[in-house]
């Protein structure tokens, strides 16, 4: 029994030791990501912990998933949404600190194939027809699916073309669909396809559709962690601002 | 070599398997009568069980097997066990479960093509089966269950019956329960019947011929009721006397041990009137 | 909501009755075969117990898009992709629950042992007959236990519909991924109706197959 009581004791201590390091480090803060700006968000974070010397641990998933999980009490210090509607109900809710809202980065839509040829500079394509199914992310979850649906109202071609819909639960899964041609077309991030020139594209104008802002917010127990403030003071630096140009956003 | 006076050249049983089976090294070869009973005895592991899968097909060896002038195996053929007409009880009464007895009964009937000499109330009346008909086969007593497996064998109208210690698993009341069927079996069927046993007792009271086997290794047959084994080995060991006759089954090729296995069975076996004054 | 319930089960159920027949062959092969190679197949057909559903999903969408050769012949007839039909999330149902069917079969019919068999034999029956007559109704219990596990599983299947399914309603958009997208769109109040229901629905899978096992396990002697 005494035994048993010891071994018992000292896994929780291993325990203990194990986990310290992972959870809230002495000069660093826990920042939850849209699993779309993973790579720029990882530049920046390199370039915040050489300029200030703080840690940034990032964690990258589904917007809802992390709203989910902060309304639930995860360690977040920072939140980075995909959409504006998950910081908005972060604050209405109490979970984060009033008035550190704000916009870190405007998405641009693109429409996007593998096929070189298939989408020409206007997006007529859409128009003329010549595919099968078209990828967009879920317009109920994702603002880019969002954004795509504004764009084929505006174009008029929303009742034509929702029976070829194939929703991803997310932008990268509606790029996974078209980068492996399951769907010839579809609505993407121009951040998932700034970075190479392979197929043809439209970048969809910004009149098109309701801005794609993505917004961040300073969660309340980020609120006294120098960390996560300094972090969001660097993420709306002029150095952050070109990375984030650089990935195909615009920087307000 | 002799048959027994009713069996034609054909009427025989002629058997040859050598070789290996796991633990089991089978040097067997003996040609018996088809008809009555013929008992393969010998102690536990000396391959009385393996040498009857071979004869029913369960298990392949190198060998020849010919069953009243058909051909079951040779270099060029081997009959698959399902299409050889045995009958096969296990040690085990190994009823198939999800039926009943009486589908159970008729597993093998429904199956054969040939003539069916042998029906379900032959059987039934036979075996005093008929209280047990509509039981599921969970609800029966190891005597009971093994008098279902017999009456199944019975009932695939088997051209030979193949027996593999029926009675080892039972009690002695169950077993004194069972062997009085097998005696009528014995008598009321035409049927040849190899059985196995490593009882003596059994084989004596059972068996028409004797066969010894140790290490797989058969002896030769002893044909119990006249005398007119392989060797005539009864009025032999009346003529010349167990010691004699011991020494005269090691000069012919046997073991000591099978030799001795055959003597026992020999005395074990003979009718009273022949029995001989001195003990092995 | 009732269509995506109607079509989870119909998923489940088409899944399930095709899994049954596809498995049955290969569990017997499984159980019976000698062959040195058997446990490599055995473990292949393993893998989707450890791999991540989306890896799954990610592979075969793949497999069921244009450039994959396994397409060739479909391409002919002039489908290009599986990916986002039901028919496609039938494939992926199969492949992903195919362990769930094929083991409980093996364990039953490895359970059988020979000697059934070669009763079987002793009273004319011949491999197929006893196949059909011995093995099938022996391993029932196993029947039973794989087409609840495949049912239950293909039902909460998410990580290979969300990959390969496409949300089409009526089509691809099954329960686990409304329920997903539900707590996504921050319909919190639907997607807890929907959760509560899968969950009584597991709760009576998990039950069931409880009772049959101590059903079979008081059968055996």
């Amino acid at each position: 029994m005494t035994a048993r009581r010891a071994l018992l004791g000292g896994l929780i201590t291993g325990l203990a030791l194990l986990a310290a390091p992972g959870c809230a480090p002495a000069a660093g803060t826990r920042i939850a990501v849209a699993a779309n700006f993973t790579e720029p968000a990882q530049e920046i974070a390199a370039r915040f912990e050489a300029a200030t010397g703080h840690r940034a641990v990032l964690s990258f998933g589904a917007s809802g998933q992390f709203f989910a999980q902060i309304a639930n009490g995860a360690p977040f210090d920072v939140f980075l949404s995909a959409d504006a509607e998950r910081p908005i109900r972060a604050e209405t809710a109490g979970l984060s600190v009033p008035g550190t809202r704000f916009t870190y980065a405007t998405g641009r839509l693109a429409l996007w194939s593998r096929t070189p040829g298939l989408v020409d500079a206007r997006g007529a394509v859409l128009a003329q027809g010549g595919f099968d199914k078209l990828a967009i992310a879920d317009p109920k979850t994702a603002p880019y699916g969002l954004a795509a649906v504004e764009t084929l109202r505006r174009l008029g071609l929303f009742e034509r073309l929702s029976p070829r819909f194939v929703t991803g639960a997310s932008i990268t899964q509606a790029y996974q669909f078209t980068d492996t041609g399951a769907a010839e077309l579809g609505f993407v991030a121009l951040s998932q396809v700034v970075r190479h020139d392979r197929g043809s594209r439209w970048i969809v104008p910004a009149s098109h559709h309701s801005p794609i802002a993505q917004q961040a917010v300073l969660l309340k127990s980020g609120a006294g962690n120098p960390a996560a403030r300094a972090f969001v003071a660097f993420l709306k630096g002029p150095e952050a601002k070109a990375i984030i140009r650089r990935y195909g956003y615009e920087a307000p | 070599m002799s048959a027994a006076p009713e069996t034609s050249a054909t009427g025989l049983i002629e058997a040859s398997f050598r070789g290996r089976l796991g633990p089991f090294a089978l040097n067997a070869d003996f040609i018996t009568p088809a008809a009555g009973v013929t008992v393969l005895f010998g102690p536990s592991g000396c391959g009385k069980t393996t040498l009857l899968r071979c004869i029913a097909g369960l298990e392949r060896l190198p060998g020849r097997l010919v069953v009243e002038g058909e051909v079951w195996q040779d270099e060029a053929r081997f009959l698959p066990a399902h299409q050889r007409p045995v009958g096969y009880v296990f040690q085990e009464a190994s009823l198939l479960a999800h039926l009943s007895v009486r589908r159970n009964l008729l597993f093998g009937f429904r199956r054969t093509k040939d003539e069916q000499r042998i029906d379900l109330d032959q059987v039934v009346g036979l075996l005093g089966l008929e209280p047990l008909l509509e039981r599921g086969v969970a609800r029966l007593s190891g005597g009971e269950r093994q008098r279902v497996a017999i009456g199944r064998a019975l009932l695939s109208q088997p051209r030979l019956l193949l027996m593999d210690e029926p009675l080892a698993s039972l009690d002695r009341a169950r077993k004194a329960e069972v062997l009085p069927y097998l005696e009528r079996l014995n008598s009321d069927l035409a049927i040849p019947i190899l059985y196995v046993t490593h009882d003596l007792a059994e084989a004596a009271r059972l068996g028409d011929r004797q066969i010894a086997l140790n290490e797989g290794q058969t002896g030769p047959v002893i044909d119990s009721r006249d005398g007119a084994g392989d060797a005539g080995l009864g009025a032999r060991l009346a003529e010349v006397g167990p010691d004699r006759l011991f020494e005269d089954l090691c000069a012919g090729g046997a073991p000591p041990e099978l030799a001795q296995l055959t003597l026992a069975a020999l005395l074990a076996g003979l009718p009273p009137w022949r029995a001989p004054d001195q003990r092995a | 909501m009732g269509e995506v319930i109607w079509l989870t089960v119909k998923l489940a159920g088409v899944t399930t009755i095709l899994l049954l027949i596809l498995a049955t062959p290969l569990a017997w092969w499984l159980a019976r075969s000698q062959a040195w190679w058997k446990e490599i197949i055995g473990a292949v057909v393993a893998l989707p117990i450890v791999l991540p559903p989306t890896v799954l999903g990610f592979y075969l969408l793949l497999a069921l898009g244009p450039d994959s050769p396994l397409m060739a012949p479909f391409q002919a007839i002039g489908i290009r992709t599986l990916a986002f039909t039901f028919e496609g999330l039938v494939i992926g149902s199969i492949i992903y629950s195919l362990p769930f069917a094929v083991q409980p079969i093996r364990n039953a019919f490895q359970a059988i042992g020979e000697r059934p068999f070669e009763v079987a034999a002793t009273l004319r029956a011949s491999p197929m007959d006893a196949f059909f007559s011995v093995a099938l109704p022996l391993a029932r219990p196993g029947f039973l236990v794989a087409a609840i596990l495949t049912f239950a599983h293909t039902i909460g299947e998410f990580g290979v519909v969300l990959m390969i399914g496409g949300g089409i309603p009526g089509e691809t958009e099954v329960l686990s991924i409304e329920i997903y997208q539900l707590v996504e769109a921050l319909e919190w109040n639907k997607a807890h109706q929907l959760a509560a229901l899968l969950l009584v629905f597991a709760f009576a899978v998990m039950l069931s197959l409880l009772l049959i096992e101590r059903r079979t396990g008081r059968l055996r002697p």
